[in-house]
């Protein structure tokens, strides 16, 4: 490795991630002129902002108008069982609504209401119709919109570069290393501040909706420049995800099917979502299925279909039918939209054109027709609600110069996000986030980062290289993700986390062994074996979290402790790497709410 | 699970000095995809066997290659509808430089995008600066909105394929991408003399060859091409338009 050498650039502020929340963050801090460097793994347009499908939520009121963001604020924080950061949920539901009409002044062009304004849907506990959409491609909207609109704003952008460690001047985050993909050189940012919009941790369970760039890097990144992470323990399992053929499984089936009238069903055709609905939501859930048809169809007096309470609870209902024997054929449900044919004259078509990637997906993977039969499906990883813990303003992380946006930051959704605010967060997010960011540059003079860190960045990145003999990492992610799946997963005991604790140890050793064949131009196998710190670590804070909470709330479901436990209700999980270098968690008390708020939350019951 | 049987496949390795099409069989069991198969192959035998892929449902379009001749998206092309008692050829697409493998460099394609002019919307019409658009008038312009950049019609149009005219002719991507701007409700742009001058729409001989390949099913040639090809006309060759233009200006 003696004589590596690396090429720098200059920016005012960095971005690390180009999907939604790492874009948004670009166009506003490049907007009040800063000088922008945006990073990202993939090529621009690609990142899983892409994927997503169902539509983002904002209390627009064009379908309801009763809907404000005050209902938008309350459903919010019942959705994350009000462990929230209340300032972040206050900010989404008031700013969310403008950012999706900025959304349509840079060309998106969303689904519209008989009157021309922009279209909502119904989601799993949002109160009234609230999510903008394009059919079930609502991502692909929003990330080529901003994309589009953000190529013309003077932002230097680097695509397949991947970021492997931040740097520091003292305390501050000055900026981050990496290397291109394509041909494996290394390169330093220095920058003023530093944004995350790195994503998620999906990769890190073996079933999942996420692609393989949500190796939980910038939670690592976070975490190794010494930033708290927050509601780690917090993994929503989306209820929906394909279950056949064995290749697909995981892949998601978006929540707009039982937004457009979708219903489980287990083997013996019974729709079980009525047999179990939370006190919490009991005044707002219908008790038949006649009414639950009325809502979806826009009947404003009608309440909603069981199918559409919130996503940790929907999963853990399939999972009971499951194990109870009831379940579909390949191990998942059923969930049937064909059975609208008996309410409407021009079903098949209907169906295709509110879901058209739905038809697709299952008509091209499964050979399923989805206007026709029903789909089978069981729950997939999908989602963290934890990440770096933020300012709830400013969006800066524990660490000076460190900001977070989007996924890869924690608090909006407390111990369970509701459909359609992922999309949301990272405009509302990105935003404050960019703005602040360049703000801290301005107000800040440049930091330094010393050599060493460069030298010990690029040392162990080459690493792999250097063990001819070492393990495949891929063997080491597929055991990783085998353990998280089955000892830390949608039902978690003590003794199966335990357990778990000590594999990862096992692990952590065996990833110090991974080796790297061949080049290091454009190698899957070496981006592997670096990619299994960042999982590693995502991983222990998922366990170290998911221990010490000994209830069950939101998405975090303990069979050993299956009720809600009002002492764990005011504080949040705190991780963060211990003077000695290990992982410690902490509980902190969540901010006593604003008094207005708390009465929001009141009156809206 | 089913039974796995055996399959071989001949995949393209190497990078811009040179390579071979290397053969290796791996297990495919029911429901696989292409994409699938080339996992297990890094997985098992070749984990440096570069390809781009995100989000394995034909979403992202990452995963674009060319299987036994035909420009595919690999996540979206299962194993059973292709002949596997002859070894299955994949290819990175051709029309583009070679990175590694299957990996190509698209990056012409963000530069040619980044030139032709941006959105550019009349006045809002409410107070809160949002419009007003009928479902109506937006599908067409959605249609061309479901573009996933996989940019398989540019590597299989002849223009760019065979005769190499990067540099001037932008190919259906991009006469998507413009049409998609010319059309929206609100846009107030003018984009004729780029498409006649820069894009060159022009060197279009509409054999419909990017329509066949779109994994989207956008009408590329009937529905984009066509009708920017008769605004050009009618703009820049017809006297009667020039004429109109004079006492109404603005473009529709
Ligand atoms: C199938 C699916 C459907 C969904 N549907 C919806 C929906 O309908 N509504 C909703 O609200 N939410 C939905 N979600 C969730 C939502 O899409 C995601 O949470 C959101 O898009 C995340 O956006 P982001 O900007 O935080 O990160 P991403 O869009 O994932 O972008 C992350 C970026 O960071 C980059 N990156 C990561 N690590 C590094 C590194 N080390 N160096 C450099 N770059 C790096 C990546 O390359 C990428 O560019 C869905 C998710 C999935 C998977
Ligand atoms: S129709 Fe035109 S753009 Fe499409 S492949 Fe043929 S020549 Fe190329
Ligand atoms: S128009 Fe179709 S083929 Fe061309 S890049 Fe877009 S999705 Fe791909
Ligand atoms: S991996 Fe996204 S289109 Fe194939």
């Amino acid at each position: 490795m003696a004589g590596e050498s690396y090429k720098t650039h200059e920016h005012d502020v960095l971005v690390i991630g180009a999907g939604g929340a790492g874009l948004r963050a670009a166009i506003e801090a490049s907007a009040s002129g800063a000088r922008v460097g945006l990073v990202c793994k993939s090529l621009l347009g690609k990142a899983h902002t892409v994927m997503a499908e169902g539509g983002v939520a904002a209390a627009l009121g064009n379908v309801d108008d009763r809907d404000n963001w005050r209902v938008h604020f309350s459903d919010t924080m019942r959705g994350g069982q009000y462990l929230n950061n209340w300032r972040m949920a206050e900010l989404h539901a008031q700013q969310a609504p403008d950012r999706v009409r900025e959304l349509e002044a840079w060309g998106a062009v969303m689904d519209r209401t008989p009157k021309g304004k922009i279209l909502q849907r119904n989601f799993g506990g949002h109160k009234y119709p609230r999510l903008a959409h394009v059919g079930d491609r609502t991502g692909l909207e929003m990330i080529r919109t901003l994309q589009d609109h953000g190529i013309h704003q003077g932002i230097e952008v680097f695509m397949e570069f991947t970021i492997t460690a931040l740097l520091k001047d003292g305390g501050r985050v000055v900026g981050a290393i990496g290397y291109d993909r394509e041909r494996g050189r290394f390169h330093v940012w220095k920058a003023g501040a530093v944004v995350l919009a790195t994503g998620g941790i999906g990769r890190a369970f073996k079933i999942t909706s996420n692609s393989w760039e949500y190796t939980g890097d910038g939670h690592a990144l976070a975490y190794h420049a010494g930033a708290e992470l927050v509601d780690m323990e917090f993994v929503q399992f989306h209820p929906t995800g394909m279950v056949w053929p064995p290749s697909v499984r995981g892949i998601l089936v978006t929540e707009g099917v039982r937004g457009e009238g979708g219903v489980l069903r287990n083997k013996d055709g019974k729709r079980f979502m009525f047999d179990d609905i939370p006190d919490l939501y009991k005044q707002q859930t219908a008790d038949n299925e006649e009414e639950g048809w009325r809502y979806v169809t826009g009947d404003k007096n009608a309440l909603r279909p069981p199918e559409l309470l919130t996503r940790d609870h929907v999963a853990r209902c399939i999972v009971r039918e499951i194990k109870a024997g009831r379940g579909s054929p390949h191990g998942g449900v059923f969930l049937d939209i064909a059975w609208i044919k008996e309410k409407l004259p021009n079903a098949g078509e209907h169906i295709k054109k509110k879901l058209p990637s739905m038809y697709h997906q299952f008509k091209e993977l499964a050979g399923v027709d989805i206007t026709q039969e029903p789909m089978e499906v069981g729950p997939t990883t999908h989602y963290v609600m934890g990440g770096v813990k933020v300012d709830g303003d400013s969006q800066m992380s524990s660490v000076p110069g460190l900001f977070a946006a989007g996924e890869v930051a924690g608090g909006l959704h407390g111990a369970n996000r509701l459909g359609g605010n992922s999309l949301s967060d990272l405009l509302v997010f990105g935003k404050l986030a960019g703005e602040h960011a360049a703000k801290y540059a301005k107000d800040n003079s440049p930091g330094h980062a010393d050599a060493g860190q460069i030298e010990d960045a690029m040392h162990e990145a080459l690493a792999p290289f250097e063990r001819a003999d070492g393990e495949n990492p891929y063997d080491i992610q597929h055991d990783l993700q085998d353990m998280m799946q089955d000892q830390s997963g949608i039902v978690r005991n003590e003794n199966d986390m335990a357990k778990a604790v000590d594999g990862l140890a096992g692990l952590r050793e065996r990833a110090s062994r991974a080796r790297a064949d061949g080049h290091r131009e454009y190698n899957p196998g070496w981006h592997t074996a670096l990619d299994l710190k960042n999982l590693l670590t995502c991983a222990e804070a998922v366990v170290r979290s998911a221990l010490d909470r000994r209830e069950s709330r939101g998405a975090h479901f303990r069979e050993d402790y299956p009720g809600k436990d009002e002492a764990h209700g005011y504080h949040n999980s705190v991780t963060s790497r211990g003077p000695d270098g290990h992982m410690s968690v902490v509980r902190r008390d969540i901010p006593q709410i604003r008094d207005e708020l708390k009465q929001i939350i009141e009156e809206m019951g | 699970m089913g039974e796995s049987r055996d399959v071989t496949f001949r995949v393209w390795r190497g990078d811009a000095s040179g390579g071979a099409l290397k053969d290796y069989t791996t297990g495919i069991t029911t429901g696989m995809v292409v994409l699938d198969a080339v996992h297990q192959i890094q997985a098992e035998s070749a984990p440096d066997l570069a390809c781009r892929w995100n989000c394995k449902a034909g979403k992202c379009g990452s995963c674009s290659a060319e299987i036994n001749g035909k420009p595919r998206l690999m996540c979206m092309t299962r194993m059973d509808e292709i002949d596997t008692s002859v070894p299955v050829t994949i290819l990175p697409m051709q029309t583009f430089p070679l990175i590694r493998d299957l990996v190509t460099d698209v990056s012409w394609n963000y530069e040619v995008k980044k030139r032709i002019k941006k959105f550019r919307p009349r006045k809002p019409d409410n107070a809160d600066g949002s419009w007003n658009m009928a479902q109506a008038d937006v599908e067409r312009v959605q249609e061309f909105r479901k573009c996933i950049e996989c940019f398989l019609c540019q590597d299989v149009c002849h223009v760019l394929r065979e005769h190499e005219r990067h540099p001037e002719f932008s190919g259906p991507r991009h006469f998507i991408y413009t049409a998609q701007l010319e059309m929206h409700p609100l846009d107030t742009e003018d984009r004729l003399g780029q498409l006649k001058d820069e894009q060159n729409i022009g060197y279009c001989n509409i054999t419909k060859c990017c329509t066949k390949v779109c994994p989207e099913h956008i009408t590329i040639t009937d529905n984009a091409i066509i009708p920017l090809k008769e605004r050009v006309v009618d703009e820049f060759y017809d006297p009667m338009t020039r004429l109109f233009r004079i006492f109404k200006p603005g473009k529709k």
